[in-house]
């Protein structure tokens, strides 16, 4: 399980992004944390992963207090992060990403498997390069697979819908809906999309810096809808 | 030969230990060490200078030839003109490394002037692979010099690699190409210490549809020093692309200088440039992955320069 105390986090002009949260996140569940653009999603994502330390706080995972531990030693421990902006490298192929994520060599099979999982046909993806040939909803799929290949305990997903078209979106949901069934830990992804949402076994809102609500997808996915509606008649009306 | 020139073969060339496969010329300290012609490819020794005549006949296939240099010690200035010629319709790679060792404290150089004449619709791949070795304070310089005549729908791939241990080294690439002829050049070079490398390419698209792709990728580390500099010449209907990307670890210096000279409104040339350090979000991703910062830088370098 993973478990957050009382994480504050400021920008550097002061500005609060993070506001006393504490929050836990069962083993095995799809987790969603939605909620409005600015409000702190990305920043606890990466506060999880250790790419931002918090000014203070604890993080817990299976009851080790991590917070002091480097992004290096949070993957060895089981922690993985999709970026939200995947990262091209010129000369690093697919296979190469792929195999730095498992922490060794890759069979054909293996690598097939993988991105099989991701929509990807290996024949056309293996051997590429992960530069700027590569299509946004390409470099998503690729970013995920990194992620699936590293098959830890915890996996972090940073608005995989972002900068990515519709139709790679739709594939994409099926691949996360697939997920749910075949990984053994938990996933926890930043979204904003109903889709993902309906998909979710539990729902984190978090705004302003802080959680508002926390449930099962049955109990807050229809708060959020209604209210979603609600503003939206307001504007018209 | 003795045994630094068979350490040597093993780093810049297939040597097995044994020999090559195909013909040969193994170049010693300015000296031949071992040669062999096949049927197909004639290699003499030249008549008005230190070096070599590579003669390679038309619709030759699939064969090999090695011209390997070593110099392997100190106060050795090797200096030396190969000629290849090649026939019509010819396909054939040609492996022409070289690898300076000093263990003394003199200079040790090698400076190879290759001259390539490749007929109507031979294909040629050429690699050519350099290393500097030995603890001594004594320079390693390897200047190569090459220079490319590809005529009608000839075709000539140059693989360049220099990653380690040269002191300096000034490379000259010229080239001049004939209708439909494609020239492509991928150069990867690392310099670290006080190293040097200097880059010059010229290359002159004279015949209709020729093109060019050049490609070059460095690293410059510690206290080191490149300069790139490449001039393509349009003047027909023709296609150049040069693309130089330098990545900069610790106090490396890289200076690029591009330059497109189109004389023929048909004549599409472009060139892209790009010189910085790591991008840290490569290095956080790699990190995301469970390797360390260095490790992350590491695989960045050798992925980039492979």
């Amino acid at each position: 399980m993973l478990k957050l105390e009382n994480i504050n986090w400021s920008l550097e002009d002061g500005r609060r992004i993070l506001n006393d949260i504490s929050l836990e996140i069962p083993d095995g569940k799809l987790v969603v944390v939605t909620g409005p653009n600015g409000g702190g999603k990305t920043t606890l994502a990466k506060v999880v992963a250790g790419l931002v330390t918090p000014d203070s706080g604890k993080i817990y995972l299976e009851d080790e207090d991590i917070t002091s531990l480097d992004i290096t030693e949070r993957a060895k421990r089981g922690i993985s992060y999709a970026f939200q902006q995947p990262v091209r490298f010129k000369g690093l192929t697919v296979r190469d990403l792929l195999e730095l994520a498992a922490g060794g060599k890759l069979n054909e099979a293996a690598v097939c498997a993988l991105l099989g999982k991701v929509g990807l046909c290996t024949h056309d993806y293996i051997d590429r390069e992960v530069n700027a040939s590569l299509s946004g909803g390409e470099i998503k799929r690729i970013e995920i697979a990194t992620v699936l290949a590293r098959n830890t305990k915890l996996s972090i997903f940073d608005e995989p819908e972002a900068g990515i078209d519709l139709w790679s979106f739709s594939g994409l949901v099926d691949v996360f809906g697939e997920l749910k069934n075949k990984i053994k830990g938990t996933l926890l992804i930043i979204s904003h999309q109903e889709r993902i949402l309906e998909i979710a076994d539990e729902i984190v809102v978090v705004s302003d810096g802080a959680v508002r609500t926390m449930g099962t997808a049955q109990e807050v996915l229809p708060k959020l809808l209604a209210g979603e509606i609600a503003r939206n008649c307001g504007r018209r009306c | 030969m003795n045994s630094v020139t068979q350490e040597l073969l093993k780093i810049i060339s297939d040597y097995d230990g044994e020999s090559f496969k195909g013909a040969y010329n193994i170049r010693e300290d300015g000296g031949c060490a071992a040669r062999q012609s096949t049927e197909n490819i004639k290699i003499e020794t030249k008549q008005d200078a230190p070096g070599l005549v590579i003669t390679i006949k038309p619709y030759t296939k699939g064969e090999r030839v090695y011209i390997p240099a070593c110099v392997t010690h100190s106060g050795v200035d090797d200096l030396v003109y190969n000629d290849f010629y090649v026939g019509e319709g010819a396909d054939v790679t040609i492996v022409a490394g070289c690898g300076v060792h000093n263990d003394g404290e003199e200079e040790a150089r090698h400076n190879g002037i290759h001259r390539f004449f490749i007929e109507r619709n031979a294909n040629v791949v050429y690699e050519e692979k350099h290393i500097g070795t030995g603890k001594s304070n004594g320079l390693r310089k390897i200047d190569p010099v090459t220079d490319v005549t590809l005529g009608e729908g000839a075709k000539l791939t140059m693989d360049t690699v220099q990653l380690s241990g040269v002191d300096f080294t000034t490379r000259v690439t010229r080239g001049v190409l004939d209708k439909n002829a494609k020239l492509i050049i991928r150069e990867r070079l690392m310099t670290d210490g006080v190293e040097q490398a200097k880059t010059d390419f010229e290359v002159t698209l004279k015949g209709e549809d020729s093109g060019v792709d050049l490609m070059s990728r460095s690293v410059a580390k510690g206290n080191s020093y490149q300069a790139y500099r490449s001039v393509i010449k349009g003047e027909n209907r023709c296609t150049g692309h040069s693309e130089c990307d330098a990545i900069l670890v610790g106090n490396g210096k890289v200076a690029a200088a591009p330059e497109l000279v189109a004389s023929h409104c048909d004549a599409e040339l472009i060139h892209e440039a790009a010189i910085g350090k790591i991008a840290g979000e490569q290095i956080l991703k790699l990190r995301t992955l469970g390797l360390t910062e260095e490790e992350a830088e590491q695989k960045i370098i050798s992925g980039f320069l492979k």
